[in-house]
């Protein structure tokens, strides 16, 4: 990680106490023309970390628009499998038949978007290619177990229906190229509270779509970024003011050291933690040893997967879908030279 | 009660000090004994208990003028539960919720015990007799909801939180509003200076007035008498009181002291008297007599006859002159110390206007409620009642019959009963006895959230007009402290004259004056009237007021207003009377009569300065060894009317309370406010008229309107379909279980300018918020369906039939009926489109008869039926939630089905938040466009910070401030008026969980993907759906329907109208001169029409004929606008002979 000066507006942008100083990112530099070549060998790529459900990748030398890019396609570009339509075979429950289906259509479907087409709004039918169906079937009943004698204390089964209660109906060849069985990612998304005596019986179907069309589609619960903080202490910060200059900034973010004469001084341990709150403005003696910023080209990139798809395919997803942009304009660009 | 979940250990240390969250217990404590519309059902209660038997009393005896003999008398009478009677002699109880379904009355049997004559012997039944049925205010004790238990209430299909306090009249909910008057029965000094009373006893209503003329003569006005007046002295000899120096002594005190009273005031008065040569009592009343105007003489044309015109003044003045004063057996002496009184009263304000009294001030006003207006309309009823029996008696009893003359087979429930359901459903009250006649005394519960219903139990409505200008009955009154809320009125030309109730303020009910007159005289701190022997010793010592007649003279004052105050503490007299000194009007008032308004307070030991609630009190409260009646019975809690508290030095917080000055301590402040403006946070932050917007519009915003509210089917309800409680509470809305059935969502705000289609109020929102649920509403209509019995008809009914289908196969109805099931009615689920059927209801039609037997029977007719269908109209679809098929009271099938729409918000949609800052969705942003901050949150909606500096809504910045330290922290935060979390502790907790403390962020725009400039305040705001929604508005035609008369299009959205080009747009384009565009608008476009001229006559002809001049050779064919044939027609028609003549361009 290179050093970079705090006063150098072209790097970074500065926190004042007010506002922001040299936030844009876009600035040309008048020294360096930007190549690709350049670009490819100062761009550097960090996973930091690669979960199931959470990614998150640092960038170094890149710019704002591209990284936002990505988070943008994998907002709302990145199509996947989710509950569109709902039968209502019987629905004695109190709640609303659209109502539940709203409800439904939000619970995210364990199932590969890559393997279905886009299915024609008006088409209620559906085929295996374009959809999956599902059921939710479940009667609050009295549960013939509960007594004294066997302890079981809930006198009812089905008064909470989960979403592990909605069961894949293959259709046609499904169950052949599907290898996987489809089902809802979490098996505890409470869906309603039923009294006895009330049943749903439901038909589900599940199309893809993308996140633009309707936010039951994205692939994440949230994808985002933000800019690698830089704080610098400008005059040393002894003893009390130390620790009450710790307390300003997030965990970790500022250590008191103490030298060999117990002396304590604060010091900059992981700029990288802090949340931006500049609370050190609370103290006017502050004001001034403390320098902020962020870093306009470091970008900590953070993915948060719905479940439905690895975070790490889906950032593979929404490249595979900015070079297919990119030659689509280009190509469109080239007809028009052409023509 | 479940008030007492809230438990406070703190309060086992043993202080001596009350704190302030220790006496805020008592609060719940009282809502929870009394209720929210306490104030309603204490006065139904004390109408159905006390006043109705009053009222019998009053009206016992029925005689008739054929029989002396014969009579009729009223022992007793009772109000039972409510039941329905279904069909002949089946009655069973019922429930509110069942009327409110089938549109019944939610009404009991009034039933009498009686005795009267039946020949020559008198009967008295062992039954009860049902003389009508009263509608039942919904709560109170005759209520079969009345003592019910949270889960009681459930499983009668009630909201256990709904209020009560209203009617349920032919199945709609009826509230009857408090109306406010000015206080019967007082001297009221008015500018002028004029002293007026208006008195009130139960059989009259009179008004007089003491005015100084312009020759400086205090004249007596009453409607009675012509408009100069009746000098005063000339009433005191009229009264039997001759003597000048005994009359002035009775106004003015002792001659020889050195009164108040200037005496040189009465001297122009007395010359007057002299001038008019009146002496005696008799000359006097004659020279009253002489000014008596000719019709109104109050008494009937009947007894004037008998009465000689002496006789008739001599009764006017006992009974009719300040009526309230008792007269008995001629006795003046009293009315004329009143009198005297009176003039004492005015001459005082002549110099000094101190004296004037304030009408506004709310110890000169009582508030009406259902109760006694109730009360009004069935005394009128009863006595209507009466005299139907008296004259049917009078027309039967001679004659002789079969069986012999028995009145209760002539006594009929219905007048009683319609009387009364009448009256409420309408709210017109036309008592032609008082000569009253209001409208608007009911009015219809507003169900739109439970804020709407609740506010509108605690309206006070004024007398005054809306029209007139004056300012002083709207403005904002000092005395209001406390009673009335200072925020809740409308805007506009009803603003200041509607109030709302502030939290805990009651309303009282009529006590009984003759124990504590009882206890005034024999205990001997007040002397009787009677025994005082000289006006000069009347005028010595303060007088004694009870209820606005004089008692008698208080020696010691203090004594006696103390004592009273004792005896009330100890629980031996109603804690409701109140017991005041007035130092400038040198009197002691104490008042026991209805409708005052009061409150309660601690009291404090004015010695030691300590309040007489302590920790132990509080302690025992929470255990529930103690409730709220016990701290008032044992002295340690009082209730103070307004002009108690006058007369009282009250603490707002312990801390206030000053050494042997202070005697009352508040029990929490912020009960000031009402019911509505209780739910804004930190109001007290706020510019004051954003609170008075947040009262009008927490009534329009969707949420949760009742428990039952599923169960429910009105004509149009708004539910939200995910509401939250509020991050930033207060106290009230734990109080009135606001956060049970919560109106709106916590947003997330972001207030900062994005795009321009954020000016002006309106508000940008995150799509992806929309689509996940928030803003969402559901929209419930009733479509309503009766099947009639024709009894002209052979009683045949309407009937119901099946869909049509189509006629190939499959068989499918046709799409008018595609949402009707098989037996004609929509089905539950069903989606149902604009123009298809809901009920394929038909009627009989009247045929010819058909003799199909051929035997000519006369009767059997065969009727054919015509469609009525009841069809769907609307822009969206709709889908059938339930039908419900019933009865009602007339026994025709009523067929109800509720249909409903689910909304999410669209642009135009309007929101607001709690501090009166509304705005629409200007536009819907998605997700990936919205600024972000460091953790990821986009906001749900966008505010632009223009809407802050012109409206100084500093509370809406704390509440996003407070709010989102409550959610960093994972708790909820307090915003209740005068107190809350303070700033301080909400940057402390900001600042911990390593949040920017004055809640800024550094935020990345989502188009751009660099960070903003501007640091963005960022956070939750609670925020309300109003019900204005653009698909209910959204409106315009191309082409469409024309009125029938004009052929011009129709005006209006319901009816699919244009849109007016207005006389103003008119001028626009007459200004501009494009006359084609004009003629294009005006006529073309709406309702040209081809006519004929004749030429020759100049009078419109028909297909080329002119029938004036029997010719075909001239005529001309023209365009003109419809409405312009149709004139020339009309003119025709009123012989006016309009003639065109035409020329060629």
């Amino acid at each position: 990680m290179t050093h970079v000066n705090l006063n150098d507006g072209r790097y970074t942008a500065t926190l004042f106490k007010s506002h922001i100083e040299n936030n844009d990112t876009s600035e040309c530099d008048d020294d360096e023309q930007w190549t690709i070549e350049i670009f490819e060998r100062d761009l550097d790529i960090t996973i930091v970390k690669n979960d199931e459900n959470l990614m998150e990748i640092e960038f170094l030398n890149i710019d704002a628009p591209i990284v936002n890019a990505f988070r943008r396609i994998i907002m709302s570009e990145i199509p996947t499998m989710a509950i569109e339509k709902v039968f209502i075979g019987e629905n004695t429950t109190i709640f609303q038949d659209d109502f539940l289906a709203h409800r439904l259509g939000l619970i995210p479907i364990k199932a590969d978007p890559r393997l279905f087409e886009y299915r024609d709004e008006n088409d209620m039918e559906g085929t295996p290619q374009d959809t999956i169906e599902l059921s939710l079937k479940i009667k609050c009943v009295k549960n013939p177990e509960a007594s004294k004698e066997t302890g079981v204390t809930d006198l009812y089964l089905n008064r909470n229906v989960y979403s592990k209660s909605i069961k894949w109906v293959p259709l046609g060849n499904q169950s052949s190229f599907i290898k996987e069985t489809i089902k809802p990612v979490n098996d505890d998304i409470l869906i309603a509270k039923i009294s006895p005596g009330q049943a749903l019986d439901l038909k589900l179907h599940c199309v893809k779509g993308i996140g633009r069309d309707h936010a039951k589609f994205s692939p994440v619960a949230t994808v985002y970024y933000r800019l690698h903080p830089a704080i610098e202490i400008t005059r040393p910060i002894h003893g009390e003011d130390a620790k009450l200059l710790q307390s300003c900034f997030s965990k970790g973010v500022i250590e008191v050291k103490k030298d060999r004469s117990g002396k304590e001084t604060a010091v900059v341990a992981n700029a990288r933690d802090d949340s931006l709150s500049r609370n050190y403005y609370m103290y006017k003696k502050f004001e001034d040893a403390i320098k902020m910023g962020l870093k306009k080209n470091h970008f900590i990139f953070y993915i948060e997967s719905t479940g439905i798809l690895s975070s790490e395919s889906i950032f593979n997803e929404s490249v595979e879908i900015l070079i297919s942009k990119c030659r689509n304009l280009l190509r469109e660009v080239q007809e028009l030279k052409e023509s | 009660m479940g008030n007492s979940n809230l438990s406070f250990l703190n309060s086992l240390s043993c202080q001596k000090m009350v704190t302030i969250e220790d006496k805020g217990k008592l609060l719940p404590a009282f809502l929870g004994m009394k209720g929210l519309v306490k104030q309603h059902l204490d006065s139904f209660n004390h109408f159905i208990q006390v006043e109705i038997k009053n009222i019998l009393k009053a009206n016992a005896e029925v005689r008739c003028e054929n029989d002396q003999n014969w009579f009729l008398r009223y022992l007793d009478i009772k109000v039972d539960s409510p039941r329905i009677e279904e069909g002949f002699n089946v009655s069973r109880p019922t429930t509110p919720h069942e009327c409110r379904l089938r549109d019944i009355t939610y009404s009991a049997p009034i039933s009498v015990k009686l005795e009267y004559a039946k020949g020559q012997q008198r009967v008295v039944p062992s039954e009860y007799l049902v003389i009508g049925r009263m509608p039942i205010m919904v709560g109170s004790n005759n209520c079969i909801l009345n003592g019910k238990s949270y889960a009681e209430r459930m499983a009668l299909k009630e909201c256990p939180n709904d209020p009560g306090g209203y009617f349920i009249v032919n199945g709609s909910e009826k509230v009857i509003l408090i109306h406010e008057q000015l206080s019967r029965n007082r001297i009221l000094i008015e500018e002028g200076p004029v002293c007026q009373v208006t008195s009130a006893t139960a059989e009259r209503k009179s008004r007089t007035n003491l005015v100084i003329n312009k020759k400086k003569q205090i004249v007596m006005k009453h409607n009675s008498f012509t408009d100069e007046g009746i000098h005063i002295f000339i009433v005191f000899k009229a009264m039997g009181f001759l003597s000048e120096s005994e009359i002035v002594e009775y106004i003015c005190g002792t001659l020889k002291e050195n009164g108040e009273v200037d005496v040189n005031f009465l001297i122009p008065s007395i010359e007057a008297c002299h001038k008019a040569e009146v002496w005696t009592s008799q000359q006097a009343l004659q020279f009253m007599a002489n000014r008596l105007k000719n019709k109104s003489s109050g008494l009937k044309a009947g007894e004037n006859r008998r009465f000689s015109s002496i006789d008739l003044i001599r009764e006017l003045l006992a009974t009719t002159i300040i009526a309230h004063v008792p007269v008995t057996n001629l006795n003046f002496r009293l009315k004329a110390i009143y009198l005297a009184q009176m003039v004492r009263r005015l001459i005082l304000a002549v110099d000094n206007p101190e004296y004037i009294d304030d009408r506004d001030y709310y110890g000169n006003k009582r508030l009406e409620l259902a109760g006694s207006l109730i009360g009004l309309l069935f005394e009128d009823l009863l006595k209507r009642f009466n005299s139907e029996l008296r004259m049917i008696t009078d027309k039967n009893i001679g004659k002789v019959a079969a069986a012999q003359f028995d009145i209760t087979k002539h006594m009929r429930q219905d007048l009683i009963t319609n009387g009364l359901v009448n009256c409420i459903a309408t709210g017109n009250w036309t008592l032609k006895r008082f000569k009253m006649e209001r409208i608007g005394v009911s009015q219809v519960l507003s169900r739109l959230s439970y804020i709407s219903a609740l506010g509108m139990m605690t309206r006070i409505n004024s007398q005054f007009e809306k029209t007139r200008k004056t300012s002083g009955p709207r403005s904002l009154q000092c005395s209001q402290w406390g009673l009335v809320c200072p925020c809740d009125t409308p805007e506009g030309e009803s603003c200041g004259l509607i109030k709302n109730l502030a939290l805990m303020t009651h309303i009282t009910t009529d006590v009984d004056d003759k124990p504590i007159i009882d206890i005034c005289l024999y205990f001997g701190f007040v002397l009787d009237i009677n025994l005082c022997e000289s006006g000069s010793k009347i005028n010595q010592h303060p007088l004694v007021f009870v209820n606005g007649n004089i008692i008698g003279i208080a020696i010691q004052p203090e004594t006696l207003v103390t004592t009273l105050r004792h005896l009330r503490r100890k629980g031996l007299i109603s804690e409701f009377i109140s017991v005041s000194i007035n130092q400038l009007h040198k009197a002691v008032y104490i008042a026991t009569d209805g409708g005052r308004l009061c409150r309660p307070y601690i009291i404090v030991n004015t010695s030691t300065g300590l309040p007489r609630v302590e920790s132990k009190h509080i302690e025992k409260l929470n255990r529930g060894l103690m409730n709220f009646s016990d701290f008032i019975n044992e002295g340690l809690i009082e209730y103070l009317d307004v002009n108690e508290a006058s007369d009282a030095h009250i603490a707002i917080e312990t801390k206030d309370i000053k050494m042997c000055v202070t005697t009352h301590l508040e029990i929490e402040p912020f009960t000031l406010l009402g019911v509505c403006a209780g739910l804004i946070p930190f109001p007290h932050n706020n510019q004051s008229p954003r609170n008075t917007y947040q009262c009008a519009m927490g009534k329009q915003a969707m949420g949760t309107i009742g428990l039952n509210q599923r169960e429910r089917i009105d004509t149009l309800l708004y539910l939200l379909a995910y509401p939250q409680r509020p991050v930033v509470k207060t106290k009230t809305i734990e109080l009135i279980h606001f956060d049970e059935m919560p109106a709106g969502q916590n947003a997330i705000v972001a207030v900062m300018s994005y795009s321009g289609y954020d000016i002006e109020d309106a508000s940008i929102m995150n799509k992806a918020s929309i689509d996940r649920g928030y803003g969402r509403c559901f929209v419930y209509r009733n479509q309503k369906c009766f099947l009639r019995r024709y009894p002209t008809m052979d009683g045949i009914s309407d009937r119901i039939q099946g869909p049509i289908v189509e006629a190939e196969p499959p068989h499918k109805p046709i799409f008018r009926h595609a949402a009707l099931d098989n037996d004609g009615i929509a089905a539950p689920g069903e989606i149902i489109k604009n123009r298809q059927l809901l009920v394929n209801k038909q009627s009989p039609i009247p045929g010819t008869a058909i003799d199909e037997t051929g035997t000519g029977k006369v009767g059997s007719m065969n009727y054919s039926f015509k469609d009525v269908p009841i069809t769907y109209r609307g822009i969206e679809d709709s889908c059938v939630e339930k039908v419900m098929i019933t009865s009602n009271t007339e026994e025709s099938f009523l067929i109800k089905l509720l249909l409903r729409q689910m909304r999410r918000p669209e642009v135009g949609d309007k929101f607001s938040s709690r501090h009166g800052q509304k705005g629409v969705i200007g536009l819907i942003v998605s997700q990936e466009d919205l600024p972000f901050n460091c953790e990821g949150i986009c906001p749900d909606m966008v505010m632009n910070p223009h809407g802050f500096p012109s409206r100084m809504t500093v509370g809406k910045l704390k509440e996003l401030v407070a709010g989102k330290s409550a959610i960093i922290k994972g708790t909820l935060h307090d915003g209740t008026a005068f107190g809350g979390t303070t700033i301080q502790e909400m940057t402390e907790i900001m600042q911990e969980y390593g949040h920017n403390y004055h809640g800024k962020e550094v935020m990345t725009s989502g188009i751009t993907g660099e960070p903003l400039t501007a640091y963005i305040f960022f956070g939750p705001i609670y925020y309300q759906k109003l019900k204005h929604m653009v698909l209910d508005k959204v409106h315009g035609r191309s082409r469409g329907p024309k009125a029938v008369l004009t052929r011009q299009p129709t005006e209006g959205r319901a009816r699919d109208g244009g849109l007016r080009l207005g006389e103003m747009e008119r001028d626009c384009l007459i200004g501009h001169g494009v006359s084609m565009l004009l003629l294009e608008r005006l006529m073309l476009s709406s309702d040209a029409f081809n006519v004929d001229v004749c030429t020759a006559c100049g009078l419109l002809g028909y297909q080329k004929w002119c029938s004036y001049c029997q010719s075909s050779r001239s005529l001309a064919d023209i365009q003109v606008p419809y409405a312009y044939k149709l004139l020339l027609q009309e003119l025709q028609a009123m012989s006016i002979q309009p003639r065109l003549k035409l020329t060629h361009m």
